[in-house]
């Protein structure tokens, strides 16, 4: 098992958010979390990714055998869990390929793995901008800096390519944008797809999962999982509603 | 979130790097200003009358001055009584090469990274190196005296080459300018010396390195550069000082004359002790440094400011004749409870001047940064340009950022145009860093790296590395 989340408890300024929460996510597996507004969702992958504004009180996560909330962010982005953020931050000044650079040298350096030199990591990036029929232009920007709704969400699931993650949590990936947008960055994800990653899926509609394809979808509500199964399961809640 | 406030604050807790002081037997004068006093710096300069004159001219003028309070700077007052204003190591000079320099000395460059070695020539840089007050050696000297280049201490240059100095000293910076330049006119004790001749391009870049050393002994330096009509220079300055708990005082004069057609570059790294991170100690350095630039003449201040307890200086063009251009560009840090008041003057005379402003702020800790700039287009400068852009970068929410820009336009052909931003280095972007491996402290040092590039690709090549190294040092601990 790749992810194992048992009885976690999370609290964000003062509110208790998740109340008991379980998931278990082996490789290769897509899973994704719906749930109405303010169910926990996007607490469940910031507790995850160990944003310091999220405290955990009760419970456990596993991540590969290895206790994860014992991790600094940055290490559990070593470790390999990525989170695709639902409002990717600009950072001014800061290339776009640069940032992306130390990035993978950071996990690559965590992994006793050489640093790459600038050309290693330009032919790397060319071949990834490929993949997801990136723009070339947009590695020369600053960092988010006026990007679009769309070109930001790109921009993560570009990053996604390049560090190869094991553990992938896209984040309300589909929040604004259009339809147009959102087949792309699916196609995207979709090509990222691997036996040995697994990938998180946090929505609040089930328009994205008809791109990207779930194995599991789960249902959070009130901070715990009430209900899991298939894919169908997306659709009945696309008919009925979360009640 | 108080949390991740706390790592902000974390990384405002640097040691000062260059802390440690030298002992040479030096020549110090008992703490004190009177006419006396500067009658005796003089002699013991073996100065001509005419500088004497000088001296006592700005004397005089400076005890009926006081300190001006227009800035946004919090100062405990200096009691100028208290302080020494000359210290000379002893065993003096004369000396022939560098093996003769007081091998203490020679370690206290050592550990500032200076190379004083001859092999320095393969790096491009001939130093003037400032030890307190006395300039310790200057090298390469012969070499630039081939193509008639004059680089030497002041007072060599006082004995050497009268005329020059005795025709430009105190003509950009009159020793009636202001309370600080009046007082380094009085009691200046040494600095630097430039002279390229007509159409010379001088082949190196140019440095002097300041470091204060003994107690209780204000810093006057003095540093005159003139290039003559189409000559080019680029002078690099770099300073540090120990860590004293008492605060000592440095009141510097730089004057830059670029003749028609001529460019000088002027650029600084200034890394004075801090104090510590309670407030204690540091240096107040209150410098005025102005360049005039004749027809077709370019003059380029580039600044990197990131030491002094309190930073007090407005490095200025006045642009005199037509066509000819001022740049600034600066980048100051604070930290702790450091104060910056920076900024710069541009004067436009001529016709079709142009002039262009970038400056950069960076508050972290409980320091307080100012930016003040003017920019004067008189009723004759047709055609006159500004550009201007001030961005300030905040980390931490105990720090201040403040812009005070002066527009006084008399003309009305001129364009200008200011731009201004405040921005925070906010705890989602360090996350977000954080998230993708990047530790905070690597991500503090990359987005201020990338607040600040419009400066730094300013610098010469080797500076721009130093420059970035400081920054990161002087903002270590703003964040955990």
């Amino acid at each position: 098992m790749l992810l194992e989340i048992k009885d976690l408890k999370v609290k964000a300024e003062d509110k208790q958010i998740l109340k008991g929460l379980n998931l278990s996510v082996n490789p290769g597996e897509v899973h994704a979390i719906m749930g109405p507004n303010g169910s926990g969702k996007s607490t469940l992958a910031r507790a995850l990714s160990g944003h310091p504004g999220y405290e955990v009180n009760g419970g456990s996560v596993t991540f590969d055998g290895r206790d994860l909330l014992a991790m600094s962010p940055e290490e559990r982005a070593c470790e390999g869990v990525f989170m695709a953020f639902q409002y990717p931050v600009e950072i001014p000044g800061v290339n776009n390929a640069y940032f992306l650079k130390a990035a993978l040298n950071a996990v690559r350096k965590h992994k006793g793995l050489q640093e790459l030199d600038a050309v290693e990591f330009m032919q790397l990036i060319k071949s990834k901008a490929k993949l997801l029929e990136m723009d070339q232009a947009m590695l020369s920007r600053s960092v988010n800096e006026g990007f679009s709704g769309g070109e930001k969400k790109r921009n993560e699931i570009f990053q996604m390519a390049v560090l190869e993650p094991r553990l992938a949590i896209l984040d309300e990936t589909d929040s604004g944008l259009d339809i147009d947008a959102l087949k792309i960055v699916a196609n995207g994800v979709n090509a990222l797809r691997a036996k040995d990653r697994a990938m998180i899926v946090v929505t609040h509609y089930q328009r994205l999962l008809d791109y990207i394809v779930p194995d599991f979808v789960h249902v959070l509500s009130g901070g715990q999982i009430i209900r899991s199964g298939g894919k169908e399961l997306a659709l009945e809640l696309e008919a009925k509603g979360y009640r | 979130m108080s949390t991740s406030t706390d790592t902000i604050e974390q990384l405002a807790n640097a040691e000062y790097k260059y802390g440690f002081t030298t002992d040479v037997e030096a020549d110090t004068f008992e703490p004190g200003l009177n006419e006396d006093v500067v009658r005796r710096l003089s002699a013991i300069k073996h100065e001509p009358e005419w500088l004497l004159e000088f001296r006592l001219k700005a004397f005089r003028a400076w005890q009926k001055m006081t300190e001006p309070t227009w800035h946004n700077l919090k100062i405990e007052k200096t009691d100028y009584q208290a302080l020494s204003y000359y210290s000379a190591p002893k065993k003096k000079p004369a000396l022939k090469s560098m093996d003769e320099v007081d091998p203490e000395v020679r370690k206290t460059f050592e550990k500032l990274g200076i190379p004083l070695i001859e092999q320095q020539f393969l790096a491009g840089v001939a130093v003037d190196a400032v030890f307190d007050s006395v300039s310790v050696a200057t090298t390469f000297r012969e070499k630039l005296g081939q193509l008639g280049i004059i680089f030497c201490s002041f007072s060599e240059a006082v004995k050497d080459h009268p005329e020059l100095v005795k025709q430009y000293l105190g003509s950009v910076v009159p020793y009636t300018d202001n309370f600080y330049a009046t007082l380094n006119s009085a009691v200046f004790s040494d600095g630097s010396f430039v002279y390229i001749p007509k159409g010379v391009r001088c082949p190196m870049e140019l440095s002097t390195y300041f470091r204060i050393n003994a107690k209780n002994t204000g810093q006057f330096e003095r540093t005159l550069i003139v290039a003559d009509e189409g000559a080019y220079v680029s002078y690099l300055e770099g300073c540090t000082a120990p860590m004293r708990d008492e605060n000592q005082l440095h009141a510097a004069v730089v004057e830059l004359v670029a003749l028609d057609g001529a460019t000088i570059k002027y650029s600084t790294i200034q890394n004075w002790y801090p104090g510590d991170k309670n407030g204690k100690g540091g240096i107040y350095n209150f410098v005025t440094k102005r360049g005039i630039a004749h027809a077709n003449a370019k003059i380029t201040w580039t600044q990197v400011e990131t030491g002094s307890a309190i930073t007090w200086k407005y490095p200025s063009c006045i642009l005199q004749g037509d066509n000819s251009i001022g740049e600034f560009y600066s980048v100051a840090t604070v930290n702790n409870y450091q104060q910056a008041d920076t900024g710069t003057k541009m004067i436009h005379l001529g016709k079709n001047t142009r002039s262009t402003i970038v400056s950069k702020g960076i508050s972290a800790g409980r320091g307080q940064n100012t930016y003040r700039g003017a920019v004067k287009i008189a009723k004759n400068a047709k055609g006159a340009r500004n550009y201007s852009q001030c961005d300030s970068l905040l980390i931490g929410d105990r720090c201040g950022a403040h812009t005070f820009p002066y527009l006084e336009i008399k003309n009305t052909s001129a364009k200008v145009e200011h731009e201004a931003s405040t921005s925070k280095i906010g705890e989602d972007q360090i996350f977000y860093c954080r998230q993708r491996g990047i530790s905070s402290e690597d991500a503090v040092n990359m987005i201020v790296s990338g607040f600040c590039k419009d400066v730094f690709r300013e610098l010469p090549m080797e500076f721009a590395v130093e420059a970035q190294k400081l920054l990161s040092i002087s903002l270590e601990g703003s964040v955990g």
